[in-house]
């Protein structure tokens, strides 16, 4: 980002006379907005996804009377609770109501800041940008706790100590799927965990022995929980019970916590085809480093992402819900364990590939192919 | 500018620190002590410690305090603390823990000044912070790996505690 800034500057005469700093502070501001629109816009057009998709699942049809196959069936959902009455309850604590909201958005959307979209297509190329994603993610839990406690009504703290409970939990697993790829790549910068995957198929993350193959599918596991989708979705599960920590928010506000719902899941799939599935790498070498061969990596990258969130919508009108006990047996009992083996699987494949081979995923393929033969055979 | 923003978030961190100590409410004491971590976790990015403030978010805002608001919300105290003058022993143990508290800040400041431990810009330069990650890895894996171990002894005997004063039969 700033690199580019200072070309910008560099190249553009008049950018020159203006003061450095002011400079730079309206080039991250503008970024800032892009991002805002990018997943704002995107998460509409996931919950239009996310309907057309059940529809089609249950032989109906879906929203497709707003825009080609209702394409804009987000703007007419947005200016209907634009319109609804804004009610906050006579014994909320205000401050704390309104703040809520904002909160838990800030959680799912400033994440986006470190992500890259493309090679050099990042807000703030950050030397700690995985686990930034994982401590402002974490920002949200503390939205939800005040909505649920602001609301001053029995049903929302306890769908508020549901929902926390549960995206503590489920915190620890997702961490460690993350940390073994850091392992791994060595690094926690998001750019260079991306750039380490170029190359052909295999190079993807991954492929990089069955560790890792085991670590995204904790990670994506661990990632539905934390986002509340079904078959985790006991916080809400509104055909059951009293829907969650927003049931007294109404109009826009309500509409603020369903777009950070969706945002956070477009992040948390695109920082899984980030770690994952080889960033904006299509799968054989090509260089996608240059000014205009990136927006293709973008294209690619965003691909994988679409092709991740079709995935969750898939399993959540697949799966039947589960029980709450089972959602917390899940996470201490299988989904923890596992993940510390993994972490562990992968150092020992690191130290092992190094020492013997010279490469450290190398011990890690060796068993991956071991697996495959033996599933061939 | 860095400057500015520093002073900023650290008398941010210090208004919340106070406002967190003088609410009679208990949750807004503990909401309070979430815009202290904030601020203070400004302070680290601004100092160039991302790794730290990444921390300081991650566990303190995202975890402990969620925590204590949950066992507030769990044991209902919604009410207000009923306002009770301090009794003197509790205000001369103010004073006294205050008074301390400066003596023991005092002689660091001087102590890491007379050695040294405040480089100016120029020594600066040489040191490759890379947002603290691998400096803080590295130190904590080679010179204060026996601390460290010693702290994770620490919180292990934490963890069996909890486990044995909640778990209602031990057999």
């Amino acid at each position: 980002m700033q690199q580019w800034l200072d070309d910008l500057i560099a190249g553009t005469a008049w950018l020159q006379a203006l003061p450095t700093g002011l400079v730079y502070t309206i080039g991250i501001l503008v970024a800032c907005k892009l991002i805002l629109l990018f997943s704002s816009l995107l998460a509409g057009e996931v919950v239009w996804l996310e309907r057309r998709v059940s529809g089609r699942m249950q032989a109906r049809i879906g929203p497709n009377r707003v825009g080609p196959q209702g394409l804009l069936q987000f703007l007419a959902d947005g200016v209907k609770l634009l319109s609804k009455e804004d009610v906050i309850p006579a014994t909320a604590d205000r401050p704390v109501f309104v703040l809520a909201p904002i909160l838990v958005y800030l959680g799912a959307f400033a994440a986006f800041c470190v992500i890259p979209f493309g090679y050099g297509l990042v807000a703030a190329d950050m030397n700690v940008g995985l686990f930034l994603v994982l401590a402002i993610t974490s920002i949200e839990v503390v939205g939800v706790i005040m909505a649920g406690w602001a609301s001053n009504s029995k049903w929302a703290v306890l769908g508020a100590m549901r929902e926390v409970a549960q995206m503590i939990s489920y915190e620890l697993p997702l961490g460690l799927s993350a940390l073994a790829i850091a392992l791994l790549a060595g690094t926690l910068n998001l750019t260079d965990i991306a750039l380490q995957q170029e190359g052909w198929l295999w190079n993807w993350y991954v492929f990089r022995g069955p560790f890792a193959f085991a670590a995204f599918f904790l990670f994506f596991t661990a990632a539905l929980a934390s986002l509340k989708r079904a078959p985790f979705d006991l916080p809400e599960a509104e055909s059951e019970l009293v829907a969650g920590f927003h049931t007294e928010y109404t109009g826009f506000r309500f509409a603020i916590f369903f777009l950070a719902e969706y945002s956070a899941m477009i992040l948390f799939s695109m920082l899984a085809a980030v770690l994952f599935l080889g960033g904006w790498s299509p799968g054989f070498p090509v260089d996608l480093t240059g000014p205009a061969a990136r927006w293709i990596g973008f294209g690619i990258l965003f691909a994988k992402t679409a092709f991740l969130l079709f995935v969750m919508i898939w399993v959540r009108w697949s799966l039947p819900r589960f029980r709450i006990d089972k959602v917390m047996y899940l996470c201490y009992k299988v989904l923890l364990p596992l993940s510390v083996v993994c972490v562990l699987g992968l150092s020992l494949q690191v130290l092992l590939g190094e020492v013997l081979w010279g490469d450290q995923s190398a011990f890690g393929r060796w068993l991956m192919g071991l697996g495959v033969h033996g599933g061939i055979r | 500018m860095t400057q500015v923003l520093f002073l900023t978030f650290g008398a941010l961190a210090l208004a919340a620190a106070a406002l967190c100590v003088t609410r009679r409410n208990a949750v807004a004491s503990a909401l309070w002590l979430v815009v202290m971590f904030f601020g203070l976790a400004g302070c680290y990015v601004l100092l160039e410690a991302y790794f730290v403030a990444a921390v300081q978010v991650l566990v303190y805002a995202g975890a402990i305090m969620v925590l204590f608001l949950f066992v507030i919300m769990l044991l209902d105290l919604r009410k207000e603390a009923p306002g009770t003058a301090p009794g003197v022993p509790l205000r001369f143990g103010a004073v006294a823990a205050a008074t301390l508290f400066l003596v023991v800040a005092g002689l660091c400041l001087v102590d890491a000044d007379a050695r040294g431990l405040f480089p100016d810009a120029a020594a600066r330069e040489g040191l490759t912070l890379d947002g603290g990650a691998y400096a803080i890895g590295e130190a904590l894996f080679t010179r204060w790996v026996l601390a460290f171990e010693v702290t994770s002894i620490l919180l292990l005997g934490a963890i069996l505690g909890a486990v044995i004063l909640t778990k209602r039969r031990l057999t």
